[in-house]
């Protein structure tokens, strides 16, 4: 069965950018606006891994990991920070929280790419 | 320098030049693939610059001043001023050509067209102005590339990743990350379990196995660090190039398992000393002493292997030196060779007969010697069949841009050997099937596309040893013959009747016949007239064999069975009357009687029956007019040549026997049915026999009588 993958951006044009690499690589793609929408999927959906935005409204990128950790049968979800440059800072956050990985905005395909696959195989 | 030094320099010069110039062939094309690889472009920097510099200096100015703009143009590519593109590498090779012809010119052959040489030139320019403005943003480019100078020699590292015992709960798999690593080069990966604790203590989601990784790889240190990028500060990691003063160290035999220990700091490498005394082995000692586990050992026993290995592969590359001899001298050498072997029999004979001790026992070191010395002495003239796969490469990649196809020629068994000769005389035959191939075979893409096929078609070369023999194979994935198409044209050539009953393989042969040309329109790349029937022609010349397979739809197959060499036969030894025959022993099935009553029994048709089956033969006999009487028992050889089984009839069979081949004189050459002599070792001279030949002799001479079921 494909892995299901799902992108928790609050901009449609970056949610479309990253479904359309994922599925072109043989990923099933589940899309969330925000962390709330991204729990209430997880909640209802299969899901192997998340790629999150960090600022969102309603559930920002940390809380959204930090909400998943604390989820015993997630614990050991993969998650991928999408971040800026200039956010050094919430990348060390993001990873006390418990971030799997990071990947720096703006991004090309392939390097979407192959951090899904160092953290997905 | 006095004239005769000059003329040798000359000769020398245009040797080298023509070494640089395939090299550089090869290096273009593989340029091709991969346009960033600086190893690549420092090889095509070096051969233009070795051919200006001794082409100065031994009068070819020409080739000098052109040679000067193309190296040019790849100095600014290897400054990463000039970026490597299709253009620059057509112009490359063209130029490569254009080098080529003025070396030919200077030979006397074909002249030069002084247009083309101005031509390349102008457009190297004009390449190298256009890239002028983007000069700049290549400066980039310029400094990444100095700083992976050394890239591509392989470096071996040793990495301790010991993972915090959280790793897990932040969602990372080390697995993965040792599989990242696996894939960087050659991977050894071992698990150290020493800080795993007891069961009931044990807590599965936290991490508690480290891991010891020697990696040999061609990507550099911050490579390997991008594998672990988003552990950082979640473990411990050490990454330590390990081979670096292994380079030319042949002197020591790579360094002892307690040493390498100690370096890593898993062991003192006193303690190591004081233990030493022990007969049992270092790693068992210092696990029964209970400093390390198994497991380190494990991982420094994989750390010296490796180290080992590649030790032995830089070694082998510089030992890969080699020196030039002229062929001729070759030539002499394996005909001496030659005569040794013959006079060596003729020694061992006599010692026999004498049966006298000392001579015996001298006859057979003389014949061990002379084994070994010819063995070494064929070795010589053996070359690796990847010589000629670059010119392949040329070919395919030529003749498919002209024919608007995409098609890769994939390789396989370069470092197969095959006798200088044999490759030599393989070379038209091979040209002339992936002609066939690439213009027949292979579909135009959009064909081929709408076929379900990859739009780029494979022609595949392959070679490897097949017992005494070397089989190459040239596949294509392309349409395939067409059997139907192939009758059509036999039956309208009048190759065949129409009612003809042919096998598959029968009608594959079809092709092979004079006169035969299956393309619908004579196109400019193959189809010049020149057809299969001279490559069987050439083959069989080399005493080989074609062998083709083909599925419509999918390809085709040519199998060419080659012996390894030419100066050298295994025969079989028979007997006619006071005449000894040797017939090769690869075309040889089997030996049957044959008795008078036999000969009766089928009313004198030359045609026995052999289990069953009705068998030709040619009676040396007859054949070759030998004057005496027949036996009351006489010997079939049964040979088999393009699935055609005929007899030979022979009053004995004397054995097998590896013999020197001689060529017969100029007198003689023309003589159908014996492709050469033997002196055997009683200094008498035995003719082999040119089986296929022979064969075609016979029937065509009479063809209502002996052969021909």
């Amino acid at each position: 069965m494909d892995k299901v993958i799902m992108t928790v951006d609050d901009s449609a044009s970056v949610r479309q950018m990253v479904a359309f690499t994922l599925k072109g690589a043989g990923y099933a793609v589940i899309q969330a606006v925000d962390g709330k929408d991204a729990l209430a999927k997880l909640a209802s959906e299969h899901i192997d891994m998340i790629i999150t935005d960090l600022n969102m409204p309603n559930l920002d990128g940390i809380g959204l990991v930090k909400a998943v950790r604390g989820m015993p049968e997630h614990k050991f979800m993969p998650i991928i920070m999408v971040t800026t440059e200039s956010q050094e800072s919430k990348k060390l956050e993001g990873r006390a929280a418990g971030a799997t990985g990071w990947i720096v905005k703006p991004f090309k395909p392939e390097q979407l790419m192959s951090v899904v696959r160092k953290v997905l195989g | 320098m006095s004239g005769n030094e000059l003329d040798a320099g000359r000769e020398a010069f245009k040797e080298e030049a023509a070494e640089l110039l395939s090299e550089l062939e090869l290096s273009l094309l593989d340029l091709e693939q991969h346009p960033t690889d600086d190893e690549l472009i420092g090889r095509v920097f070096r051969a233009m610059h070795t051919i200006k510099g001794s082409g100065a200096m031994f009068g070819f100015d020409d080739i000098a001043d052109f040679t000067h703009e193309v190296e040019t143009a790849f100095d600014l590519v290897r400054m990463g001023k000039l970026a490597v593109s299709k253009e620059l590498t057509n112009l490359t090779l063209r130029a490569r050509d254009q080098i080529r012809t003025m070396i030919d010119a200077s030979e006397g052959k074909a002249s030069v067209d002084n247009a083309v040489t101005e031509d390349i030139v102008v457009s190297l320019q004009i390449l190298i102005k256009v890239s002028d403005g983007t000069a700049e943003a290549s400066d980039i480019a310029q400094t990444e590339s100095a700083a992976s100078e050394d890239k591509s020699l392989q470096a071996t590292y040793r990495i301790k990743f010991k993972p915090f015992a959280e790793l897990f709960t932040t969602g990372t798999n080390p697995v993965l990350l040792l599989n990242e690593l696996r894939q960087m080069g050659t991977c050894n990966v071992i698990a150290q379990t020493d800080a795993i604790p007891p069961l009931e203590q044990f807590n599965p989601e936290t991490c508690a196995t480290y891991w010891d990784v020697i990696v040999t790889t061609t990507q550099d240190v911050n490579a390997i660090r991008d594998v672990f990028i988003f552990v950082d500060g979640m473990c411990e990691l050490t990454i330590e190039r390990i081979d670096d003063d292994l380079e030319y160290d042949d002197s020591e035999a790579g360094m002892k398992l307690g040493e390498i220990l100690a370096e890593r700091g898993d062991v003192k490498l006193d303690e190591v000393n004081s233990l030493l005394d022990g007969q049992k082995k270092v790693g068992q000692i210092l696990v029964d002493a209970g400093m390390v586990d198994k497991g380190h050992i494990q991982a420094a026993l994989a750390e010296q292997q490796q180290l080992k290995e590649i030790q032995e592969q830089r070694q082998k590359a510089a030992s890969a030196a080699s020196i030039r001899v002229a062929s001729y001298r070759l030539d002499k050498l394996v005909d001496l060779v030659g005569e040794l072997v013959t006079v060596q029999a003729r020694l061992s004979q006599t010692a026999v007969v004498n049966g006298e001790a000392t001579l015996t026992s001298i006859a057979e070191e003389v014949e061990r010697l002379t084994w070994e010395l010819r063995d070494s002495t064929m070795g010589i003239r053996m070359l690796p069949m990847g010589t000629t796969f670059s010119k392949f490469k040329r070919l395919v990649r030529d003749l498919s841009l002209d024919l608007g196809k995409e098609i890769q020629l994939a390789t396989d068994g370069a470092d197969t050997e095959l006798d200088k000769t044999v490759i030599e005389k393989l070379s038209d035959p091979l040209v002339h099937i992936i002609r066939n191939s690439v213009d027949h075979g292979i579909e135009k893409p959009d064909v081929r596309f709408a076929a379900g096929k990859p739009r780029m078609g494979t022609v595949r070369l392959s070679a490897g040893h097949s017992g005494a023999s070397v089989l190459i194979k040239i596949e294509d994935d392309g349409a395939g013959l067409d059997k139907d198409a192939i009758l059509r044209k036999a039956i309208a050539k009048g190759l065949i009747s129409n009612d003809a009953e042919l096998s598959e393989k029968e009608i594959y042969g079809l092709i092979m016949l004079p006169g035969f040309s299956t393309s619908e329109s004579v196109t400019s790349v193959s189809g010049r007239g020149v057809g299969m029937d001279v490559v069987k022609k050439n083959v069989d010349a080399l005493r080989g064999s074609i062998d083709i397979k083909s599925k419509k739809g999918f390809g085709s197959t040519f199998i060419l069975q080659l012996p390894l060499t030419l100066a050298i036969i295994d025969g079989l030894l028979v007997k006619v009357a006071d005449d000894i025959f040797v017939i090769p022993l690869s075309v040889v099935e089997e030996c049957v009687e044959l008795t008078k009553a036999d000969v009766e029994k089928m009313n004198d048709r030359h045609v026995s029956n052999v289990r069953g089956v009705l068998i030709p033969y040619i009676r040396l006999r007859e054949h070759f007019s030998i004057d005496a009487d027949d036996l009351e028992t006489e010997q079939i050889v049964v040979t088999e040549v393009d699935d055609k089984k005929v007899g030979f009839v022979v009053d004995y069979v004397i054995g097998e026997h590896q013999t020197v081949i001689k060529s017969l004189g100029r007198m003689f050459r023309e003589i159908e049915g014996v492709s050469g002599a033997t002196i055997l070792g009683d200094g008498t001279v035995a003719l082999i026999l040119d089986v296929p030949r022979l064969v075609n002799t016979v029937e065509r001479d009479t063809p209502t009588r002996t052969v021909g079921v």
